[in-house]
């Protein structure tokens, strides 16, 4: 109940530069309370989340499916794999937008799917709303087992 | 004699609070940072009485009036989804005015403010919840789902359950059954 509580956590593991710097700029631009922390590869946010003196867990981590040295599937099959996360909303960043790929994705773990879109402005929405959507479940109570958003 | 002490705050101040929600009866479960989740809803006796005995410690219960509102908005509006006999004659707006006795204008704007959404959009999330769990848990149709909840059509149901989710009612349904069967 203190001001912690109203924050909300957010990562973001993504290996282009440009992306991350762009993510931040739309982080920013939410009016929630937020703490926003990047990583430039799968292995860094692993050691992250797997270091015990990680207490503070993330409410939501934005995964680039490709990355250098762990790719965003691999992350995401051993942060599913592990109890300690099961509260961690999953959002997958990728350029495929077919069904069989989204689909089996969910089904991996994840809870929301991006199609990264070409323009700036619209990627921007995007993160605002999924941030959103999530802030909802995380306000209310609303059951992440079956939290699935596909943008 | 003197005796030195080295105490955890820490530990200490998670003990009162449960000694104290137990003494009260209050079911609860203590979440990380001086966050406790209330299960039940509390009276206001029960809650006066809890705010007191916490006083007494030096621990403050961080009660924000409008932050109280919008738990009773929520609450209002849930209610209003799960119970099919509660569902306003008149429209929302009206019936969550003269329930909360307040002017609808004052209840959307703490609402947003606090919410980061609208009214209408968090009654949208809420009956795509319940429309979730009624497929889910009871097995239900699309049909007997809109029929529950009041949708004017299936298709209706169907395009706004896309647009919240994203995924048509049954690839979400797909969806749920083939992550079951993995963790079996």
């Amino acid at each position: 109940m203190n001001s912690d509580s109203s924050q909300m956590r957010i990562l973001l593991a993504e290996d282009d530069e440009d992306d991350r710097l762009f993510f931040n700029d739309a982080i920013n631009e939410l009016k929630m309370n937020n703490r926003l922390m990047t990583f430039k590869d799968g292995r860094d946010l692993m050691d992250y989340l797997e270091n015990p003196e990680t207490t503070l867990l993330p409410h939501i981590l934005f995964l680039d499916l490709n990355m250098p040295c762990k790719t965003g599937a691999e992350c995401l099959k051993e942060i599913r794999a592990n109890p300690k996360f099961k509260d961690l909303t999953i959002a997958i960043y990728s350029t495929s937008s077919s069904e069989k790929d989204i689909e089996e994705t969910f089904i991996g773990g994840a809870n929301i799917y991006i199609k990264k879109p070409n323009d700036f402005s619209k990627l921007k929405k995007v993160i605002k709303d999924v941030v959103n959507m999530n802030w909802q479940y995380h306000t209310s109570g609303l059951n992440k087992e079956t939290f699935f958003l596909s943008i | 004699m003197k005796l030195y002490v080295k105490y955890d705050i820490n530990l200490a101040c998670r003990i009162i609070v449960q000694e104290q929600l137990e003494r009260l009866g209050i079911k609860y479960e203590l979440l990380e940072f001086g966050e406790i989740e209330i299960s039940d809803s509390v009276s206001d006796e029960s809650f006066t009485e809890l705010q007191y005995s916490l006083e007494r410690y030096g621990i403050e219960i961080i009660n924000n009036q409008k932050s109280q509102l919008v738990q009773r908005i929520k609450d209002t509006i849930i209610e209003m989804i799960y119970e099919k006999d509660k569902l306003p004659t008149s429209t929302i707006s009206n019936y969550l005015a003269d329930k909360l006795n307040l002017s609808y204008g004052y209840i959307a704007n703490v609402f947003s403010e606090y919410t980061y959404t609208s009214i209408e959009n968090f009654i949208i999330i809420q009956k795509i919840e319940r429309a979730k769990k009624l497929i889910v848990e009871d097995g239900l149709t699309l049909t007997e789902v809109s029929y529950k909840l009041n949708y004017s059509s299936v298709a209706y149901l169907s395009a706004q359950f896309k647009k919240v989710t994203g995924l048509t009612p049954s690839m979400f349904k797909r969806i749920v059954d083939r992550r079951r069967n993995l963790n079996q």
